[in-house]
């Protein structure tokens, strides 16, 4: 057997290893240089290891982005809440209680996942403003529920799927109706549709910017906008920027490394291929 | 039987809501979209309490196309097209590649997927900050080669000036023609194995509209009086590979579910038979995932279309080497108050991401009734 370690297999693992480089690069250069001095930072030496750990950078970081990371916590949280509750909802009559026209009316919900927002963004800043909600994380929330319900109503409609008809068929015999079938017998199978719906929303809206920073205030402004603010500033040391990505990466980032068998299957449900 | 009704009765209105917020906020927003971009809505009095609109007809869309103000929404429309075009083979290829890697299960496996995940779920703005860093002009992966021995780059990937692939925006009909001419022979001959009349019919249309480009030359109307050029903006680039390399780990996950999905039966009946690894994968698996491939290359799409975030994050909202329809949108609408202006280039986006995401859910939509 270990005449088997030939050329191609030699080959084969070199060209996985120079794909894992490749991808770890961005995060290689971003540890590095928020653990560096700010006056060691040059351009030529940007690959080195820093000669002394600067652990500053993550608390000057978080003291100016604190605000920001709060906000989207809050953003976050209801949002997905909001949005998961209705998909399963919405998934659980799309996919049980089909009615003459569901199709078309689920067909008709997916193409909202699938638009360029750019096209709804100024009836929604007016709307929101109509409505007293602009530059606050309400309206914020409110339009990331709206346009979540496609991708929540996909998810947990195929999820439902998988429960056999004859389950919701017996239970019904029995007496149960509509919102009991649900209570009792469909949510408790659901746990993890929630697992996979309320990670996929999580990270779409903690890393959402075009509505963050059209519709808030400057004071309401989530991550994403702090950390575009903290980058694009002039005359900032990359310390800085680098340590605020880690931060705003680190709640999703987590998700992934440890739920990540979750998260892809969010992923492979956004593709609309039951 | 009443309970049933009933029943049936409770299920739509637990629907309703959900029907009325997506009836407002999707279809109602868009068609609002396409009124306020059919005015002239905007300037100073803009975001007046009721501000004053007038219909002008298609006037905004005139001037996107050949407006002599708006040079630079036709640079960006080109820059999207390549954009998309380069994110498209970039990030299906690179993806559908390690797939086939990984479907030789080596070791560390489940390491090796994370890896190439990761990028995936950051935010566009996280992965912008680090890559603007990344390709700094003296830094980053410029002077990766020096580790080697070689010279370092000097290439400007943010802010080259340098166009390749040039044309003239006054021939827009021309090449156009040339390029239905182009692909059309193109698809004639890859369905000639399958059906020579249909075969024949694409050829025909090819021919036609090609000689009509060659012929009709200069006598075809000018999109522009004056002379403007446009091209492959090499700023792009940086942009492009930051893309790929967030966005092919998504077609990597895809594929691999795809793979996982053929019967290893059927793989090992194809070895028996006699079939390379290279046969197995471009004469059987690939083929037979082709609905992947069609999600992949539609959601890909769809995300080059509002590309936004990233070339924010990347270069800063106003570097005109590497701008975006996407982008030109949000400074149109909410630095300039161009709101009319803004919601024009909104439907311009709107209908490029409709003409393949309709077709794309009607045949989603069949396959689900005929089920």
């Amino acid at each position: 057997m270990k005449s088997k370690v030939n050329i191609k297999t030699v080959s084969y693992y070199a060209t996985l290893g120079i794909l894992v480089i490749f991808f770890l690069m961005p995060a290689y250069m971003a540890v590095v240089t928020a653990l560096k001095q700010p006056g060691d930072i040059t351009l030529p030496t940007s690959w080195d290891l820093p000669a002394t750990l600067n652990w500053a950078s993550f608390s000057e970081a978080f003291a100016m982005l604190r605000p920001n990371l709060v906000n989207s916590f809050i953003l976050t949280i209801c949002a997905t809440a909001g949005s998961t509750i209705l998909g399963s909802l919405n998934g659980y009559v799309f996919s049980k209680w089909k009615f003459k026209g569901s199709e078309i009316i689920f067909t008709l919900f997916l193409f909202g996942m699938f638009i360029p927002y750019q096209v709804i963004l100024i009836p929604l800043f007016q709307t929101l403003r109509a409505m007293n909600l602009y530059g606050g994380l309400p309206g914020l929330i409110l339009a990331h529920i709206v346009y979540g319900l496609p991708i929540t109503s996909l998810i947990f409609r195929n999820f439902y799927a998988q429960i056999p008809d004859s389950l919701i068929e017996s239970a019904r015999l029995d007496g149960a109706g509509f919102f009991s079938v649900y209570l009792k017998l469909v949510f408790p199978l659901s746990i993890p549709g929630f697992v996979v719906t309320s990670l996929w929303q999580f990270t779409q809206i903690w890393n959402e910017f075009l509505w963050a920073i059209t519709l808030t205030r400057h004071s309401e402004n989530p991550i994403t906008v702090g950390l575009a603010n903290l980058a694009g500033g002039q005359a900032v040391s990359w310390n800085l920027p680098m340590a605020g990505s880690i931060m705003a990466a680190l709640p999703v980032l987590c998700i992934y490394i440890f739920l990540g068998r979750y998260f892809i299957r969010g992923l492979l449900a956004g593709s609309v291929k039951e | 039987m009443r309970e049933v009704s009933r029943d049936r009765i409770k299920a739509f209105l637990t629907l309703l809501p959900s029907i009325v917020l997506i009836g407002i906020f999707v279809y109602g927003f868009i068609g609002n979209t396409i009124w306020i971009s059919l005015t002239d809505w905007g300037g100073v009095a803009a975001l007046a309490e009721h501000p004053v609109k007038h219909f002008i007809g298609i006037q905004n869309y005139v001037d996107l196309f050949t407006g002599f103000l708006e040079g630079r929404f036709r640079q960006d429309m080109v820059n999207a097209v390549f954009y998309s075009v380069s994110l498209l083979a970039g990030a299906v290829g690179l993806g559908m590649f390690i797939a086939i890697l990984l479907d030789r299960k080596p070791k560390g496996e489940d390491f090796l997927r994370t890896v190439f995940l990761y990028p995936m779920s950051l935010s566009f703005i996280v992965s912008g900050t680090i890559w603007r860093w990344m390709l700094a002009p003296q830094g980053g992966v410029n002077i990766l080669p020096t580790y080697a021995g070689f010279k370092p780059l000097t290439f400007k990937w943010l802010s080259a000036k340098t166009t390749v692939l040039a044309f003239n925006w006054q021939n827009l009909l021309q090449i156009g023609l040339y390029l239905v001419a182009v692909i059309t022979i193109i698809i004639g001959f890859i369905v000639y194995r399958n059906s020579r009349s249909k075969s024949v019919k694409w050829l025909a249309i090819g021919a036609l509209s090609g000689l009509t480009a060659w012929i009709g030359g200069d006598m075809l109307p000018k999109a522009l009086i004056l002379e403007e050029i446009h091209g492959f903006n090499l700023a792009t680039l940086g942009i492009i590979m930051a893309t790929i390399w967030q966005y092919s780990g998504y077609t990597m996950a895809l594929y691999l579910a795809g793979f996982n999905g053929i019967s290893q039966d059927l793989h090992d009946a194809a070895m028996l038979d006699g079939a390379s690894t290279s046969a197995y994968y471009t004469h059987i698996a690939i083929p037979m995932l082709k609905p992947i491939t069609i999600s992949a290359v539609i959601i890909l799409s769809h995300i080059s279309l509002k590309m936004f975030d990233l070339i924010f994050s990347m270069t800063g909202p106003d570097n005109a080497e590497t701008g975006h329809p996407a982008l030109n949108m949000y400074l149109t609408t909410f630095r300039a108050n161009e709101f009319a202006r803004g919601a024009s280039i909104a439907i311009v986006l709107f209908l490029l991401a409709a003409t393949f995401i309709i077709p794309y859910l009607i045949t989603q939509y069949k396959q689900r009734r005929t089920r």
